[in-house]
């Protein structure tokens, strides 16, 4: 087991190492416990939802509709505070766990009963949840002032130094970390995305782990839905646009290869941690904010290319869904 | 549990002309088409409107021009989803020309040699280094409309010349706009391009048998890199339209308009898994999303609702054949238990 050095994992971590003593170099205030402690907690979603995305990708689909999830399940769960002011955060959690989850099942079972490729399902579902959103709440927002102290409180409270939303995230780091490695559900993940023929000899149901990882996958974003809308306090229909292709490039950076099978927890933290830092570094180093997107663009390039000479299989293309079903 | 493999009939010719005519998935969406049309024009007085109806098109004119290259597209098995970047990126690129005084002739050469150089981009990180379309484009999607955001930021372009506006605003004769003009001519030339020609057979047989179709001598990497340069071909000439009809560039142009591309394509009875579909198919799906997008609206329904019905009819369109294949399945099962 010594001899097994996640060689991936070790480079992508010795370039965001890199990247920061090459930040630190120039602007040393970049490095303070404090600042890292603030880039982390700002990638705490970035890194939730790569967690599902990972789980997703590694069964050979794709989830584009993790970020319309998310914002549906916001403006829910802020529209429940507005109407209940009352209600403990602990319902908020579970109602939007549950929300998010249902919308990951609506894709996993498109995906696992009627075979349709998850890439048409999420390309749809996801302007259907964003239209959702502009029915339920008639195109208003919802504001700071009408969120109650405890709904929009709760993600920044501090404990043991650092706030819930980051505690969220080493917690969901960790659950994931056993997960993978230590349930029959995570095994039959990497079965399925790896083999899925092989993995129906073993016994393994290859659409119903499917449906389990949308369904991970959308309970994260709806996890996330709630603690982003409470975080900036403001809930409207375009929070978070675009952010599903952020989330793909941080599963891709961190080498989980879009034909499933390979990848791995750490892969993704570390993918969703690099992007995190230049997003946070490029105000520092005065770049523009608009560079962001053609960097992530350019990152997710240069990672699959990366990953495809690497890899010992050649890429397969996603539209071609595993052959098998049920 | 039972295990089904999904394989791919292809029967020699069964029934007669005619019968496969009515029969098939064009017929349909025809009727479709027409029972749409007659429900709107008892919806609402102002539908049977030539010049209402000659607005209407612009609701799908620019996106089916992409769609019959994407059809090809994904007809091979592989998909382009950074079009609307590629849009944003030529547009981008125009307006910077015009900011240097660049006169239409120079705009309209820029923004073909952008899409054409988008599409090759996407082609060479395809074909040449053989990774998967489905992420390349998800990565040129950020990438070229992230360049537009470099150049533009939160800016705008503008005053593109006085003639530029033909491509966008121009009439031909009476209601029949440039656009419908150009709609018709490419739709004709993709037409012949898949149904009459041997590169249209190979497009066929790639999208069905990617091996097989190398063995039989065709040049697949290459037929796949001529598909995505003709796709971003096609990007770069709806980039001219949508800028020239709204006459300035903001980075946030066409967003999302991959997604009704390949809606669009994949109503028009394309299979999303490669292998079979038809351009008279794209043409009729163009018109049934134009129809009721146009209808919606005189209806007062706001875009954001209407991408519900996008996004339902995206699914439902492939579902709905599946439930009804499965029902089927079911029914037989039953009998011969």
């Amino acid at each position: 087991m010594m001899r097994h050095i996640p060689v991936r994992e070790t480079i992508l971590a010795s370039a965001i190492l890199l990247l920061i003593v090459l930040i630190a170099s120039r602007f040393a205030g970049f490095v303070a416990p404090a600042n890292l402690a603030n880039v982390f907690n700002d990638t705490a979603p970035l890194i939730i939802l790569a967690l599902g995305q990972m789980v997703v990708i590694l069964t050979r689909c794709i989830d584009l509709s993790v970020a319309a999830n998310l914002a549906l399940t916001g403006m829910a769960v802020a529209m429940i505070n507005v109407a209940f002011p009352g209600l403990p955060i602990p319902f908020i959690l579970a109602i939007a766990v549950t929300l998010g989850a249902m919308m990951g099942a609506i894709n996993g079972v498109l995906v696992w009963k009627l075979n349709i490729p998850p890439i048409v399902v999420t390309l749809g579902t996801m302007t259907i949840f964003r239209g959702i959103i502009f029915l339920i709440s008639d195109g208003k927002w919802v504001n700071s002032h009408e969120m109650s102290p405890a709904f929009t409180g709760f993600p920044r409270a501090a404990f043991l130094g650092l706030p819930v939303l980051s505690w969220i995230a080493i917690i969901t780091v960790v659950a994931f970390g056993v997960m993978m490695s230590r349930t029959q559900f995570g095994r039959s993940i990497f079965a399925v995305g790896g083999n899925p023929h092989a993995a129906v000899y073993t016994g393994i149901n290859v659409g119903r782990t499917q449906f389990g990882a949308f369904v991970v996958s959308g309970a994260l974003a709806g996890l996330t839905g709630y603690l982003w809308v409470a975080r900036y306090a403001v809930a409207y229909v375009d929070i978070a646009g675009g952010f599903e292709l952020e989330v793909v490039a941080a599963c891709v950076i961190g080498g989980i290869s879009i034909a499933g099978g390979i990848g791995s927890v750490g892969g993704a933290v570390l993918g969703a941690i690099f992007l995190g830092v230049v997003k946070n570094a490029l105000p520092v180093v005065n770049i523009s904010p608009f560079w962001q997107l053609a960097i992530s663009g350019s990152a997710i390039l240069i990672a699959v290319a990366f990953n495809a000479r690497s890899g010992r299989t050649k890429g397969r293309i996603i539209l071609k869904s595993a052959e098998v079903t049920q | 549990m039972t295990n089904t493999t999904q394989t791919r009939h292809i029967p020699d010719r069964l029934h007669s002309r005619a019968a496969r005519l009515f029969k098939s998935w064009e017929a349909l969406l025809f009727a479709v088409a027409i029972a749409i049309f007659v429900v709107n024009s008892f919806a609402s007085p102002y539908f049977l409107n030539a010049w209402n109806l000659s607005d209407a098109t612009f609701n799908f004119t620019e996106k089916a021009m992409i769609a019959f290259a994407m059809a090809l597209l994904i007809i091979s098995g592989e998909i382009d989803l950074s079009v609307a970047s590629i849009i944003a990126l030529a547009s981008t690129a125009m307006g910077l020309a015009v900011q240097y005084g660049a006169g239409t002739p120079e705009l309209v050469a820029i923004g073909l040699t952008v899409g054409l150089l988008c599409g090759a981009f996407n082609g060479v990180f395809v074909t040449i280094l053989g990774l998967p379309s489905i992420v390349v484009t998800i990565g040129t999607m950020s990438l070229f409309r992230g360049i537009s955001y470099i150049i533009l930021g939160d800016d705008a372009f503008r005053g593109y010349p006085a003639s530029f506006s033909w491509f966008g605003q121009g009439y031909i004769y009476w209601v029949f706009t440039v656009e419908m003009l150009f709609f018709v001519i490419i739709a004709v030339v993709y037409a012949v391009l898949l149904h009459k020609t041997n590169f249209g057979r190979a497009v066929y047989a790639i999208g069905n048998n990617p091996t097989g179709a190398l063995f039989s001598g065709i040049r697949v990497a290459r037929v796949k890199f001529i598909l995505f340069l003709l796709t971003g071909l096609m990007s770069g000439v709806a980039a001219i339209c949508l800028t020239s009809r709204l006459g300035s560039t903001r980075p946030s142009i066409a967003t999302g308009m991959e997604l009704e591309v390949v809606t669009m394509v994949v109503l028009g009875g394309v299979n999303i898994l490669g292998g079979s579909g038809t351009i008279p198919g794209v043409v009729i799906a163009a018109f049934v999303m134009g129809l009721v997008t146009f209808g919606l609206g005189l209806l007062n329904v706001p875009g954001i609702v209407m991408s519900i019905f996008i996004g339902l009819l995206l699914i439902g369109v492939i579902a709905l054949p599946r439930l009804w294949a499965m029902v089927s399945a079911q029914r037989k099962a039953r009998k011969i238990a």
